[in-house]
């Protein structure tokens, strides 16, 4: 006779579980119980509800198909930890995605969760120990309630420990369930009482061997229910013992998956495959599991103190440990590990006169070992990071004792202002630049991101800074330099002003901003640079000199760079548009998006981003220069990047984990006309919603090579074809915040780099969300198939411009995807009054799906387009050569 | 077996279009919405849109023969938010029971008038039962994921009342509508299940819910298959989805539980996506084209619109409904439980 089943058991999380005849066997996580977790009740108890999260989050990981929440204990309020915990998880949609078991003895807690939880969940457990009505009672309760239920083999006179009881308990539970309060019979699961074997007691004999032919039994007779039970009770005897704990799991298993058993509790760590069992230790275990012997368990028992638990040691070489103080203290700083920074700095203390001769002496002879090492090149960027982490956390440790002695903190060899200017919020790079200097002693006064220029003036002369660092990513930002340098020339300002970030350049710093500004105006095009660069500018002796030369050496810059902008000459916009890039609209093929209007995209996992991710950009941020994967085996960098990888790799699974950042998009695909050769109108059923300004290379070109506007892309109205386009915005939420936590601990290291994957994240999101659009919701390339490579090369179809870069320089345009697209109100970011999107790590654009389209430069523009562009837009010449200026030829 | 589950097998079913859509075109001001009866009421009352059932009786009357007249087999009762939860903006918790009871009644007269006309094509009420505006699974506080607005018990008594109140007025069936929290519709089948119970009926329960998200899920996070589960303990006499999305992008979300359920499936799209302006322009051919692929794949049993929707759009949609079968897989067996 075989297993009866014509129905299956159908559960719910945020996504579905369901058994069927190829089900492989159910298992259920239970370290979020109290009763059966120490550190869990832990947890619980003092409410650390975070870490007991990442509890149920290992078991989803680690393969929990079903999470087992218990809060049965007399010293918490089993029922509101409960509610509490089953909340909270509900946030969480990587634990939450699978199916809970609501397990406790009392019924008020059962029914408090059962009212929490969307998902059909398992009820663990009833039985008929107190009575048929009561059972009656609650298993009608639960079915109303939508959760399928364990049944314990438990009735009044007490629980089953023997054949016949378990199945005559099982029965008895089954007809009452079906046919007395119409229960589905494949929501029903027996958890048949699995109880220790080789104990030494005769009556625990036959233990194992009872729930096996009890399952069976029940699996043949009662049909559609499931079986369960907790493996690990059947070797209780043998605690301590893995080695045999292992082999009794999985030989128990085997023969009770055969019987039937296709749920329980299982701890995964604790399984030895069946067939890697020794055969001697196998021919043992059986004996005992299936009872075959008399003498099994003292046989067992013998040959069990020759199995031991083999468990690897890691190595790690902690030979430095031996070394002296101050070489501790280098290597740690040198190699960046904090673990023992501070017993080492402690030890150094009591034997320094002052706690600040640690700083002094100690500190600072590693740091200048960093120092050298980094100036050498034989050091990079992330590492000297590192470094200052381990100096900060020494520092903090130090500055108690050393304030206690009312003595002198450090003194800095000068005060630096950094800020990301207003209207931008982009600050890794000068992040990487405060840290750096921090640990070069510098004091830093770190003023944020989006900081308006009264503020910087204000905060200078408060803190009466010895230089001023300014870092900006967006073309608005330039402006606002230039603006700061005008302000601190008209103040009197004397410090040295540096000029970073990505958009900026020796050329912009030379031609805009030094000749508002006498004194010293450095652009410091990379963070490893940053240290020489001030230190050179505050060196009393020569700086006059090195100043005196860096304004030479930025006025012969500036004026060989505007001789030469002089060469280049540009056509009317009239001939501009005449020359245009001309698409043969009646072969050219349009295809019609099969999902029109704006949608949203906030239930996305990052794990599906991540093999989107371009990694070279990555190391780029780090000053790390070499193409993605190359730069893993580079013979320069190539450790220091593999380093830096693996640790980006482990935080992202950290990040993906604990779901410390969301992505969130809204995309939109509409009908389009071009209009007037420049303009799009995007139009709703033929009426016009908005309309994209588009800007046309004018730059003079050999005859054949046209003047592009993106304009071109789209078919113009004049054709009668109804043509179409996209606009998008993806977003990562959250990095900001654990960032902040980062530097909370004084961690500037994983801060930056949270905010560096940050920003990957984002790229891989459009690079991902542009995919499903070609192949899904515009669907004009259904059969694409490229890998990641093909992606960052662009090798598909269509494009994806964003406003601010080469294409469309032009920030102004995404106001007009803002209001299309409902951007802040549908998943909440925002524009700065620099255009700068908020939260940093997003990407907003277009989308062209014409095989022509392609990336280009707009290059630089006249004024007789500024003028044509100001009248289209209906905003004044001022406005529209303000945010236009950048790509405005000089006259 | 009850008429409509009768009249289910016989052919494809088509629910009313928006209630919302077409009571804008009245232009009510506050002074409409208040009437004689709520003139001094000390609360704004403009945008009660269920509140119309008591203070402009003829309008939601005209709107229901409307729906009818273009071939609609069931009308939803203007009870949206029937709720206490819901009329607490309003302060007008103490209304819900004449609120419902007063909007089956308009319904009730309105179909039992067609059907004395048509004897062949019984019409139906449905008592329309909303999400209401808290949800039970999820913290409307970012700062605090485990708090929640309102409780299942909550949730559970003020379902109750309302669908007593619907029941009283003479609806046919109850359609438990807009699930975009799958913990509320379950708090609402809880409900149901005690008047059930208590008053020994039986009455037919249709389920919708709605899919937010372009991955395919709930608000609340669920896929279309995993929605489908949680509430599958209840003998439906239908499930399915609308709001949100127009009939196009429905289509995979119904494909996702079509073959998974012995339950009838049911879809009432928008009338599209909302345009730039929040509005809903697709015109009833546009719609009848997409939901006409729905009819083609053996998808549906019940077919109306949603947000946007028009007795024009329902027209069409009731003509391409007439050509078509109905979906196959219902067995009815799915009422074993009963």
């Amino acid at each position: 006779m075989s297993i009866k089943q014509t129905k299956y058991m159908h559960l719910s999380g945020l996504e579905p579980l369901i058994l069927n005849e190829n089900s492989n066997f159910i298992n259920v996580g239970e370290r979020t119980n109290v009763a059966g977790s120490r550190m869990f009740l832990r947890l619980i108890k003092e409410e650390k509800f975070d870490e007991a999260l990442q509890v149920a989050r290992h078991q989803v990981d680690g393969g929990a198909q079903i999470i087992d929440i218990n809060m049965d204990d007399g010293l918490i309020d089993g029922k509101e930890s409960m509610v509490r915990f089953l909340n909270l998880i509900a946030a969480e949609p990587d634990i939450s995605r699978v199916p809970i078991m609501i397990d406790s003895s009392k019924w008020e807690i059962i029914e408090a969760g059962l009212q929490v939880v969307q998902g059909k969940c398992v009820v663990n457990s009833i039985s008929l120990k107190e009575g048929e009505d009561k059972f009656i009672a609650e298993a009608k309760k639960i079915k109303r309630y939508g959760a399928a239920v364990v049944v314990m083999a438990f009735d009044e006179v007490g629980q089953a420990d023997n054949y016949d009881r378990r199945i005559e308990i099982a029965k008895r539970s089954y007809d009452i369930l079906v046919n007395k309060v119409g229960f589905p019979s494949e929501d029903i699961i027996f958890d048949l009482n699995i109880f220790p074997v080789a104990t030494g007691m005769d009556e625990h004999k036959r233990n194992a061997i009872d729930f096996i032919e009890a399952t069976r039994w029940v699996r043949q007779n009662l049909p559609n229910v499931s079986v369960s039970g907790g493996v690990s009770n059947v070797s209780f005897s043998f605690r301590g013992n893995d080695g045999v704990r292992e082999a009794m799991h999985s030989v128990f298993l085997y023969y009770a998956i055969q019987a039937g058993m296709n749920m329980g509790i299982v701890n995964p760590a604790l399984l030895e495959i069946y067939d890697d069992i020794p055969k001697d230790l196998l021919e043992h275990v059986e004996d005992v599991i299936l009872d075959r012997r008399d003498d099994a368990t003292e046989r067992l028992l013998d040959f069990a103190e020759t199995v031991k638990g083999s468990k690897v040691e890691k190595g790690v070489d902690l030979s430095w440990r031996e070394n002296p103080i101050q070489d501790r203290i280098t290597h740690a700083l040198v190699k960046g590990i904090d673990a023992f920074i501070i017993e080492d700095v402690e030890e150094a203390r009591l034997q320094a006169e002052k706690p600040i001769d640690v700083i002094e002496g100690h500190l600072m002879i590693g740091m200048n070992v960093v120092g050298d090492l980094f100036g050498a090149g034989k050091m990079f960027l992330p590492q000297v990071v590192k470094s200052a982490r381990v100096m900060k956390k020494a520092v903090g440790y130090l500055n108690p004792f050393i304030e206690a002695e009312k003595g002198d903190l450090q003194e800095p060899v000068g005060k630096v202002l950094m800020a990301t200017v207003k209207g931008d919020v982009h600050d890794i790079g000068k992040n990487i630049v405060s840290v750096v200097l921090a640990c070069n002693n510098y004091a830093i006064v770190d003023l944020g991101v989006m900081v308006p220029p009264e503020k910087i003036i204000a905060e200078a002369k408060a803190h009466n800074v010895d230089a001023i660092g300014l870092s900006g990513l967006i073309t608005p930002s330039l402006d606002e330099m230039v603006y700061l340098a005008k302000e601190m020339e008209r103040q009197n300002f004397i410090v040295p002003l540096l000029i970073g970030g990505a958009t900026t350049s020796k050329a912009h710093t030379a031609v805009k901003i030094d000749p508002q500004y006498k004194n010293a105006v450095v652009h410091v095009n990379d963070a490893s640079r940053a240290v020489t660069v001030v230190g050179d500018l505050l060196n009393k002796k020569t700086s006059n000199e090195y100043v005196a030369n860096l304004k030479k050496d930025y006025d012969e810059f500036r004026t060989k760079f505007l001789k030469r902008g002089k060469e280049k000459s540009y056509i009317s916009i009239g001939e501009a548009r005449a020359r245009k890039y001309k698409i043969d609209w009646n072969t050219s093929e349009i295809v019609k998006p099969k999902e029109l209007g704006v949608q949203m995209l906030k239930q996305l996992s990052l794990k599906e981003l991540v093999p989107y991710i371009d990694w070279s950009p990555f190391f780029r941020s780090w000053d790390l220069h070499g193409k993605f994967p190359d730069i893993l085996t580079d013979e320069l960098v190539g450790e220091q990047a593999t380093i830096m990888y693996n640790e980006a790799q482990a935080m992202i699974e950290d990040i993906i984990a604990r779901q410390l950042l969301k992505p969130k998009a809204v995309f939109g695909l509409f009908e389009a006309n071009s209009i007037h050769d420049d303009d799009i109108s995007v139009q709703k059923n033929g009426k016009e919603v908005a309309v994209f300004r588009t800007l046309r290379q004018q730059l003079s070109k050999r005859e054949g090579i046209p003047n592009i506007a993106l304009a071109d892309f789209i078919a113009p109205k004049e054709t009668g074809k109804t043509d179409y386009m996209g606009a998008f915005c993806v977003a990562i939420f959250g990095a900001q915040e654990l960032a902040d936590s980062y530097r909370a601990k004084e961690d500037d290291y994983n801060a930056i780099m949270a905010q560096a994957i940050a920003d990957r994240f984002a790229e891989a999101f459009a690079e991902y969300l542009h995919k499903q659009i070609r192949t899904k919701h515009w669907g004009y390339d259904s059969d694409e198939t490229l890998s990641n490579d093909d992606l960052i090369k662009e090798s598909y179809k269509g494009i994806r411009p964003a406003p601010g870069y080469p294409a469309c320089p032009d920030h102004l345009e995404k106001e007009t995807i803002w209001e299309l697209l409902e951007v802040e109100k549908i998943i909440g970011v925002k524009l700065t009054e620099s255009l700068a999107m908020w939260p940093a790590a997003a990407v907003s654009g277009y989308y062209f799906a014409n095989p022509e389209a392609k990336y280009f430069g707009l290059g630089k523009i006249t004024d007789d387009q500024v003028t044509d562009y100001a009248t289209r837009k209906s905003i004044t010449k001022e406005k529209a050569r303000k945010w236009l200026h950048p790509t405005i030829a000089e006259e | 077996m009850s008429n409509i589950q009768q009249a289910l097998q016989d052919r494809i079913l088509v629910l009313d279009g928006a209630m919302g859509t077409m009571l804008q075109q009245y232009k009510f001001t506050e002074e409409d919405f208040r009437g004689e009866r709520f003139k001094d009421y000390p609360t704004p009352l403009q945008g009660n849109n269920d509140l119309l059932s008591i203070t402009q009786p003829e309008a939601i009357k005209t709107i229901h023969g409307k729906y009818f007249e273009a071939g609609a087999d069931i009308v939803e009762t203007n009870t949206f938010s029937g709720t206490t939860i819901a009329m607490a903006d309003y302060q007008m918790e103490d209304l819900v029971y004449e609120l419902n009871f007063q909007s089956a009644k308009i319904a009730r007269e309105v179909a039992d008038e067609f059907t004395k006309r048509e004897p062949n094509k019984p019409r139906f009420v449905a008592g329309s039962i909303g999400p209401t505006n808290r949800t039970a699974s999820m913290s409307p506080d970012v700062n605090d994921p485990g708090y929640r607005a309102v409780t299942f018990d909550e949730l559970r008594i003020a379902y109750k009342q309302q669908v007593e109140a619907l029941v009283d007025g003479g609806v046919d069936l109850l359609l438990v509508e807009t699930v975009f929290d799958t913990l509320n519709a379950k708090a609402a089948l809880f409900a149901i299940e005690e008047v059930k119970e208590e008053r020994n009926i039986d009455i037919p329960i249709m389920l919708s819910g709605t899919i937010t998200d372009a991955s395919g899920r709930t608000l609340s996070g669920q896929t279309a298959e995993a929605f489908l589960i949680s509430v599958s303990h209840i003998p439906l006499l239908s499930i399915g989805f609308n709001c949100a999305l127009g009939a196009n992008l429905l289509q995979p979300h119904l494909e996702a539980i079509a073959n998974k359920t012995d339950f009838a499936i049911s879809a009432h799209p928008n009338a599209g996506l909302p345009n730039a302006f929040g509005e809903y322009d697709e015109s009833p051919e546009e719609m009848g084209e997409q939901i006409e692929e729905y009819l083609k794949k053996n998808l549906i049993n019940i077919i109306g619109g949603c947000c946007g929707t028009t007795p024009e759009h329902i027209k069409v949609i009731a003509n391409i409904a007439a050509k078509y079968k109905p979906r196959t897989a219902v067995a009815l067996s799915a009422v074993e439980g009963l």
